[in-house]
């Protein structure tokens, strides 16, 4: 494997293969109720309370588009630069499962509620387009818990007709590093609209992969296998890798790739064979008679524009021409709303005479060290960040120095402490006033005559000594550039 | 008190509110029949104690400003009534109640009627005879071992019967229609859209409609000016303008057109029914109407059409009865097998035919040659009608090609038996309005009806064309009492 190159590629003796990768994403649309009943759709609430007789598909029962569901979906649209279709058709698939009550689930098949559209990637040689082929909603199913007991299965229906966005991409991805990009940048973009929460621990977010290889150079796609409901960003990429390395071994034995649906195992890290081509199940797609297509206007649509957000791509362009930020601080700040929201907070408490690429440093490596550490999201930062902006300021005007900052950040982590009040409790301020720093170098210069002498025929190592002397002398809290002026002048 | 099961609806309301009669008389005197009617099998489930305390405490305290105030009356069991066993005439529903109700029932008993029982029905209103049903054959009140057409067989059976002073039926291709052309009783196809399907057992959702069942016209109207509701529950349900139907109910039909379309003259149709619509042309003329001969040239293709659409409907609209979560479930190794079994066990042999059929339609590779032509056709059906009712105001038809036949006439011979619904079901097609109402007798003194077809939303015009004729047809359904024990 070749990892170095920008290429994600797949060797093999003298043969050389490109991965060719699709994504099925499922996002959960973050609404109160289900896409057609009025049930909750909250997570982690006990099996089987948040069900109606809709959900459970009571004899005569029947569905109602719920319009939030349907906005959601379009601002998503919008949000992958895509066209939002004016008709789309609600379709039934037809298969049974114990966990289906209806004996079929309403999607949307030949006419989605949201057709082509594209999203930028941004990758370290460069930015990628990946294209969407459509996104359309579909009801999730109920859940069947097979470990409960021996004998039965049980199910749980409060996912039954929780609305779910499918986003189907265009076989457009690469590598496992593209994959992983892009469904950061899909949650990105949903999040910053609010219309999917991107939670993949509680299922919000699974994708099913499409994997399939060709040599280099091919313009033509080989046979794919399509991995099933995988529920990570990280089991994604592992499953690729096997699955890509795997086709790539039967091609090299002689052998044909069957096209087939696979599961990925993440226990023993493989990919494991679900059912073939010939099994696949005859949905018997058709439009649904209890639904009538839906249809949205022009206004309709308009009013759900003016209502977006501004965008990550959208807001990266402008944090680099208003803060004059590099495009890879840009980037890691405008990745989650969150972030961005914190930081245009910071920058606009610190007022005028601020130090942004300062704050910058401060957020992505301070700030985000203790979040890490902590397992907080920025949302829930110990740090206000108009405390941490004053901090930053604290920095930029000399009161502190960096290093006795990072003592007081840490003093601020518990209860979000202003730092102005620890610097003047505890008495960090710097000491910044030249006479007294004369008086001290002097003292140290007078206790070291003989390394004074050495320093000036020439050994220059020992200016650091004198420093070091002074800093510590002043219990860290002397200006370090003053220190240094005034030793070359005394020395 | 045995007159009052004969007296109509409007009578009844009409003596409740004079006082004249309680509730509990009334209720009682439905109940008693009803009790004596068990060879006529029109009942699958009966309500009849909690029916007369109902009807006793509506007496204390008798609200007389509703529209069928202390009315008894049973219903089709294909409507969901709460705490009340709804089977859809099915093994599969035999134990299942529901803790709901449907909205048309919900608005009867909103303007004041009581619940006598549930009625029988073909399974999942998959017949014309109501042989198919789970709970046995209903008995035709006009002679032993006689169909009542179906779906609502014990529907049409218990108001011709006068089990029932009034009831409503659900009609996917027929089966108001044809039932009350069987038993010599009134019964209306309201547009879809105008009743809510909501609480009602789905056979085939893009053609199902409730409708009322009665004696005559006006109890129709009045039935109907009751159930339809614009009901936000039903995503298909439609909020058009209703009219008051009892009360604008008009004999004078005076210069109104009634299209005859030729295409309805079918190969081998009996003398008779030719015979009773030249007679109904001639009723419509002496009411004032004019009648021209139109051209609805899609009309062969109807029944074909309507055993694609509403199969692959079917199909996928009984999936949910799996065993899984309420209902019939047989035993099975696994899952799968649990699944063959409880829906072998649980379904009749008509319905496991439309599912099949229905499954095979839709199917891949079938889809575009069967499902999608048929959708196509079903389009072209409607613009018939849209090009006809440029011209005409309402189509009069026979309501069947035939009377009514004996108990296993046809059980073997499923096509002989979906052409029963050859007028009818390209109304249903179309989603237009069409009341059958009874205009004669064959030579063995069964009932034929006539069916007037009316413009989506018109039912108020089909209504009043109906009250006309009615009154120049003066129909006398020849009920002898034979199975009253």
């Amino acid at each position: 494997m070749n990892k170095k190159n920008t290429e994600y590629l797949i060797n093999r003796k003298d043969n050389q293969y490109e991965v060719v990768i699709g994504l099925e994403v499922h996002a959960q649309v973050l609404s109160e109720s289900k896409l057609f009943s009025s049930s909750s759709t909250k997570f982690g609430a006990e099996p089987n309370t948040q069900v109606s007789l809709v959900d459970a598909a009571f004899p005569g029962m029947l569905p109602v588009i719920n319009e939030f569901c349907i906005k959601q979906a379009i601002k998503t649209g919008i949000g992958l630069n895509a066209k939002i279709n004016k008709r789309s058709v609600f379709d039934r698939k037809n298969y049974f499962y114990a966990d289906l009550p209806q004996g079929y689930q309403i999607s949307q098949f030949k006419d989605p509620i949201v057709g082509e559209g594209k999203v930028i990637l941004d990758m370290p040689n460069g930015q990628k387009e990946v294209g969407i082929e459509r996104l359309h909603l579909e009801q999730d199913a109920g859940k069947s818990i097979h470990d409960l007991d021996p004998q039965n299965t049980f199910v749980d229906l409060n996912r039954s007709g929780v609305a779910l966005m499918e986003i189907v991409s265009k076989p457009d991805l690469r590598s496992p590093d593209e994959v992983n990009a892009y469904i950061k940048k899909l949650r990105s973009i949903m999040r910053y609209l609010g219309t999917c929460d991107g939670n993949m621990q509680e299922g919000s977010l699974r994708a099913d992969v499409n994997v399939s290889v060709r040599p280099k150079g091919s313009k033509e796609f080989g046979t794919r296998c399509e991995i099933k409901n995988v529920n990570s960003i990280k089991f994604m990429q592992m499953a690729i890798e096997y699955e890509a390395n795997r086709q790539v071994d039967l091609i090299e034995e002689g052998k044909t790739i069957d096209q087939e649906t696979r599961l990925f195992d993440t226990k023993k890290n493989e990919t494991r064979s679900m059912r073939s081509k010939e099994d696949a199940h005859d949905y018997r797609y058709f439009p649904d008679p209890d639904l009538l297509p839906l249809e949205v206007s022009e206004k309709f649509i308009k009013e759900l524009k003016n209502d977006i957000p501004e965008l990550p791509d959208d807001k990266k362009k402008r944090f680099i021409e208003e803060f004059e930020l590099s495009p890879y601080d840009a980037n890691i700040l405008v990745s989650d709303i969150d972030t961005s929201k914190y930081f245009e907070e910071v920058v606009a408490k610190m007022g005028k005479n601020k130090d942004i690429k300062l704050a910058v440093n401060w957020i992505t490596g301070e700030l985000f060290a203790v979040l890490n550490s902590k397992g907080l999201e920025i949302s829930q930062s110990p740090v206000s960040a108009k405390n941490f902006a004053i901090l930053i300021n604290l920095i930029k005007n000399g009161t502190i120095s960096g290093k006795i900052a990072k003592t007081v950040f840490e003093l601020m982590i518990d209860g979000d402490k202003d730092p102005q009040k620890i610097v003047e409790e505890k008495g960090l301020k710097q000491q910044s006033d030249p006479k007294a720093l004369e008086v001290l170098i002097d003292k140290i210069i007078n206790e070291n005559r003989e390394k004074a002498i050495e320093y000036k025929q020439g050994k220059e190592k020992l200016f650091g000594f004198f420093v070091g002397q002074a800093m510590k002398a002043s219990g860290g809290k002397a200006n370090p550039q003053l220190i240094n002026e005034i030793l070359k002048k005394k020395l | 008190m045995s007159d009052i099961t004969k007296q109509s609806l409007t009578e009844l309301v009409e003596n409740i509110k004079n006082k004249k009669l309680s509730s509990t008389d009334v209720t009682k005197a439905f109940i008693q029949r009803s009790e004596k009617s068990s060879e006529l099998n029109a009942y699958i489930t009966d309500d009849f104690t909690s029916a007369l305390d109902k009807a006793k405490k509506f007496d204390q305290k008798p609200n007389l400003d509703l529209k069928l105030p202390g009315i008894p009356m049973a219903v089709k069991d294909l409507f969901c009534t709460k705490n009340v066993k709804t089977t859809a005439g099915s093994k599969i529903l035999n134990n299942f109640v529901p803790t709901y109700e449907s909205t048309v029932t919900e608005n009867i008993w909103h303007e004041g009627a009581i619940l006598l029982g549930k009625l029988n029905c073909d399974e999942f209103a998959m017949g014309s005879s109501n042989e198919t049903s789970h709970f046995g054959n209903v008995q035709n009140p006009i002679d032993k071992n006689l169909v009542p057409g179906g779906s609502s067989g014990g529907s049409a059976s218990a108001v011709a019967g006068q089990l029932t002073p009034i009831t409503i039926g659900t009609d996917t291709g027929g089966s108001i229609r044809q039932p009350a052309s069987f038993t010599g009783i009134v019964g209306l196809k309201p547009t879809y859209g105008s009743c809510s399907r909501y609480g009602i057992v789905a056979f085939a959702s893009s053609l199902d409609q409730a409708g009322p069942m009665a004696q005559n016209v006006k109890d129709c109207a009045l039935l109907q000016e009751v159930i339809s509701t614009y009901d936000s529950k039903d995503s298909t349900s439609i909020n058009f303008k209703r009219n008051h139907y009892s009360k604008e109910l008009t004999k004078n039909i005076k210069g109104k057109k009634i299209g005859i379309p030729k295409e309805y003259r079918v190969d081998g149709m009996p003398k008779e029914i030719e015979d009773l619509w030249q007679k109904g042309i001639q009723y419509a003329k002496d009411c004032g109407a004019e009648t021209i001969d139109i051209s609805l040239p899609h009309t062969s293709y109807a029944l074909p059409t309507y055993y694609i659409v509403a199969p692959a409907e079917a199909s996928s609209n009984l999936a949910r009865y799996d065993g899984v979560k309420y209902g019939y479930r047989a035993k099975g190794e696994n899952l799968i097998d649990m699944y063959e079994k409880t829906r072998s066990e649980g379904f009749g042999a008509e319905v496991q035919r439309r599912i099949m059929i229905g499954t095979y339609v839709l199917s891949s590779g079938y889809y575009d040659a069967y499902y999608l032509k048929a959708q196509k056709v079903r389009k072209l059906i409607k613009n018939d009608f849209d090009e006809a009712y440029k011209r005409v105001d309402a189509i009069l038809t026979p309501s069947t090609p035939s009377s009514a036949f004996k108990i296993g006439e046809k059980t073997n011979d499923p096509v002989s038996m979906y052409l029963n619904d050859i007028f009818t079901v390209p109304v249903n097609l179309a989603g237009l309005p069409g009341i059958s109402i009874p205009a004669g007798h064959d030579t063995k003194g069964y009932p034929l009806g006539l069916q007037i077809i009316g413009k989506a939303f018109d039912e108020q015009n089909i209504l009043n064309i109906a009250f006309a004729m009615e009154e120049k047809i003066n129909f006398k359904n020849k009920i002898t009492d034979w199975w009253i024990k």
